[in-house]
């Protein structure tokens, strides 16, 4: 009872600030009523619409009715905006209609009459878009975020290759995560085993190394890298200076896939050497040497006893910087350039520029069931409670 | 150097602020210059005994930074400002509307009026975004004509009053160039004939049209090129044959900067800002006015904005055709009343003929483009996926 009682302000801290919102931004990748709540009577008389012919006058006029009363609750654009992106070019259809509908007598046949406005109107797609638009519950998101789309005639099919964003991003972002777990564990590694063997006080200092830059503002240290790294920057100059490389030839390493990769493996390091330290601290020098006594070469010793030995610390470091690194975010968007891009670039472009947060939460969505998945591979091959974190 | 580089650098898919950052400036009402406003409120809390004091009324006006906003605050935010005593706020932006819109629907508004693309203004206004534009409170023109028969056809619209005339063209800098010298919206993209990086807009807008007409399309058909897929392919592909000697700009501050810096040997820009650059800096640098891409500046005001009054009064004050022609005299950028083309004079500083150097004059216009705001406020968001799936290609 009493640790129940103790861990409870954090629970209800962790619910209110963390799992309450990320169930909201899930709940919006598949649900979005704005559409359905905006023009109910047309969306129901859509349901029985064969869906082949321009629909009939009751539609149309029903239509316009909704959509009037939309512009006079100020929440047409909103509603255009969602019918543009399932088919783009509605929007101004919408609002031009309505714009010209509105204080216009009512006509005889709405149906003439919009379709005089905009042909559009007598297009069976703009009817399908309609339709799906007002989907309350809809996969669309997660569709689009996997670059494939809803036929008009029901069906999924892929995304023309221009429009193809997210696979080949995801991919990107999986490479190159990889990639920078590796080019931490190499460097971390052989770190990690000098602080766990040095003597107490060089260990600390060295500690104090890896501690210092983990301690200090993320930004600072990114910003850091573009002053190392840019064309007119400390590295470039130095090359330059000692003649390496000519003064017209500097050598572009950061705003591209080059920047990305050094500033987040640096940014990164200390989360694969802190588990690997905290493990290899554990493992008695002895071992070593009673290897070595057995008559084991260094690389056998290493290899048969050493390296196993360190394996939970391997994991944890690696599980770490990869999922880590899967979401990183403000790296790649500072020194990515354009080439230096990841996954979660697009997701804060969908949140900030175009704001369809459906499609962001769609995109956060499958990196969340992307890491859970890595976790349930990883328990099974390591086994969690083999991990050691530190 | 460092934000320089940086701003080059920026990432397509998020936008940062400008150039020094979230920049904010102040105007203070009844000041001309710009003498610390903290100083003034020093010397008043001292006056009043260091109680608390209702401020003097103010508001926010969002502009995009650089020779622009300053030709702005000197042409009518300080005379407004001095005249009206409502301080003026300035705070830079790059366009767009993902921040009125976050300020909107959070129910936080702190902008109260913006300058912004025609195109977005419309966006806006159809969103509800934006305060209905009322005509009633726009002054006559010079000539006692009512404001609406004053404004040049289609630079009112329901939320926002066109305030000038600019048009994106793109300059190089002569000293490249001594020989032979880029003079058709073609040459920008004969890296053979021209060699040396671009720079040009992280957007879509104008790049597609500028691709299209250096690819041969005639002015009168680039839009219906682009709304259809050959064309839209076609104008991919004419970016392709420069993408790797693109430099990308979001500022309408960095062209000239890139361009002096020989970071760039030729870049699209805001026409004003590269006169500026000549006038005002002596730069070698040449505008090519084939091709241009003319389109309005609109003001609008921003919905629930906080000081809606003195951003009336403010909108009022800045539609006049005596601001339109007051910014003409710091920056090449037309009225867009009718009454005030025949007052473009000199440039004030320099003595500069401004004429020859506005987008709207015939020789400048003769080989130019309207933008057409309606096609791209509808494919925007599209149009930026598939530039955004360009670039990672």
């Amino acid at each position: 009872m009493r640790p129940a009682v103790l861990v409870l302000p954090l629970a209800a801290f962790i619910l209110v600030t963390f799992v309450a919102p990320l169930l909201v931004m899930l709940g919006r990748s598949v649900h979005d009523p704005m559409v359905a709540d905006a023009l109910p009577e047309t969306l129901g008389l859509l349901r029985s619409w064969d869906g082949k012919r321009v629909p009939p006058e009751a539609v149309f006029e029903t239509m316009a009715r909704e959509l009037l009363k939309a512009r006079r609750e100020k929440s047409l654009g909103r509603i255009a905006t969602r019918v543009n992106r399932v088919q783009a070019g509605l929007r101004s259809v919408l609002m031009k209609s309505v714009r010209r509908l509105r204080g216009a007598q009512p006509p005889d046949s709405w149906r003439e009459a919009m379709i005089a406005l905009d042909p559009k109107w007598g297009q069976t797609r703009t009817w399908h878009a309609i339709r799906r638009a007002g989907e309350r519950f809809t996969l669309r998101h997660y569709l689009h975020a996997l670059d494939m789309d809803q036929a008009p005639g029901g069906g999924i099919i892929r995304q023309p290759p221009d429009l193809r964003i997210y696979l080949p991003l995801l991919r990107r972002t999986l490479a190159v995560s990889l990639g920078i777990t590796l080019l931490c564990l190499l460097l971390g590694y052989p770190i990690a085993y000098l602080i766990a063997n040095a003597p107490p006080h060089r260990a600390n200092l060295l500690l104090l190394l890896v501690l210092v830059p983990f301690w200090t503002s993320l930004l600072v240290r990114t910003t850091s890298w573009i002053v190392l790294l840019q064309t007119q920057g400390v590295i470039n100059d130095l090359l330059a200076a000692v003649g390496l490389i000519a003064d017209d030839q500097r050598i572009s390493m950061i705003y591209n896939m080059t920047g990305t990769v050094v500033a987040m493996t640096h940014v990164l390091l200390p989360f694969m050497v802190l588990p690997l330290f905290s493990v290899m601290r554990t493992i008695p020098p002895l071992y070593m040497s009673a290897a070595a006594s057995l008559g084991a070469s260094f690389l056998q010793a290493f290899r048969r006893v050493y390296w196993p030995q360190t394996l939970p610390g391997v994991a944890a470091g690696s599980l770490l910087v990869f999922i880590l690194a899967i979401g990183y975010y403000i790296t790649p968007a500072l020194v990515g350039g354009q080439s230096g891009q990841l996954i979660s670039n697009m997701v804060a472009y969908h949140m900030q520029q175009s704001l369809n947060w459906g499609l962001a939460a769609a995109l956060g969505g499958i990196l969340l069931g992307g890491v859970f998945l890595l976790y349930l591979v990883f328990n099974r091959l390591v086994g969690v409670d083999r991990m050691r974190l530190g | 150097m460092l934000l320089q580089s940086q701003l080059h650098g920026w990432s397509p898919l998020v936008r940062f602020p400008g150039p020094g950052g979230q920049c904010s400036r102040t105007v203070p009402a009844g000041m001309s210059g710009r003498t610390g406003p903290a100083a003034l409120l020093l010397l008043l809390a001292l006056l009043t005994g260091g109680r608390p004091l209702a401020l003097a009324e103010s508001l926010t006006m969002v502009s995009w930074g650089g020779s622009y906003a300053r030709a702005c605050e000197k042409a009518f935010y300080e005379p407004f400002a001095s005249e009206s005593g409502i301080e003026v706020r300035v705070e830079d932006y790059n366009g767009g509307l993902a921040q009125i819109r976050a300020q909107v629907e959070t129910g936080n508004v702190h902008w109260d009026v913006v300058d912004m693309e025609m195109a977005d203004a419309v966006r806006g206004c159809d969103e509800g975004l934006l305060e209905p534009v009322d005509l009633g409170a726009l002054a006559p023109g010079a000539d006692g004509k009512p404001a609406e028969e004053d404004f040049y056809p289609g630079s009112l619209t329901e939320c926002g009053v066109g305030t000038l005339f600019y048009s994106t063209i793109y300059a190089y800098n002569l000293e490249r160039f001594p020989g032979n010298r880029p003079s058709t919206i073609a040459d920008f993209f004969d890296l053979e004939k021209f060699p040396g990086r671009r720079g040009m807009r992280r957007t879509p807008q104008v790049n597609m049209e500028f691709a299209l007409m250096a690819d041969g399309v005639p002015l009168d058909q680039v839009y219906a090129a682009l709304r259809t897929q050959e064309g839209l392919n076609r104008a991919f592909r004419k970016l392709d044959s420069i993408k790797d000697h693109i430099v990308w700009w979001e500022a309408g501050a960095q062209p000239p900067q890139m361009l002096a810096d020989g970071e760039v040997t030729m870049s699209t820009a805001y026409n004003g800002r590269i006169f500026n650059a000549q006038v005002l800096e002596n730069q070698p640098f040449v505008i090519v006015w084939d091709g241009q891409l003319l389109d309005t500046g609109q003001l609008v005001i921003v919905a629930g904005s906080p000081n809606l009054e003195a951003a009336r009064k403010f909108f009022s004050f800045a539609t006049t055709v005596r601001s339109m022609v007051a910014v003409g005299r710091y920056i090449s950028y037309s009225p867009t009343r009718q009454s005030g083309t025949a007052l473009i004079s000199t440039h004030l500083e320099t003595g500069v003929d401004m004429k020859p150097h506005m987008p709207t004059t015939p020789e400048n216009a003769a080989r130019g483009l309207q933008y057409d705001w309606e096609w791209w406020s509808d494919h925007i968001d599209e149009m930026n996926l598939r530039f955004i799936a360009w670039l990672l290609r």
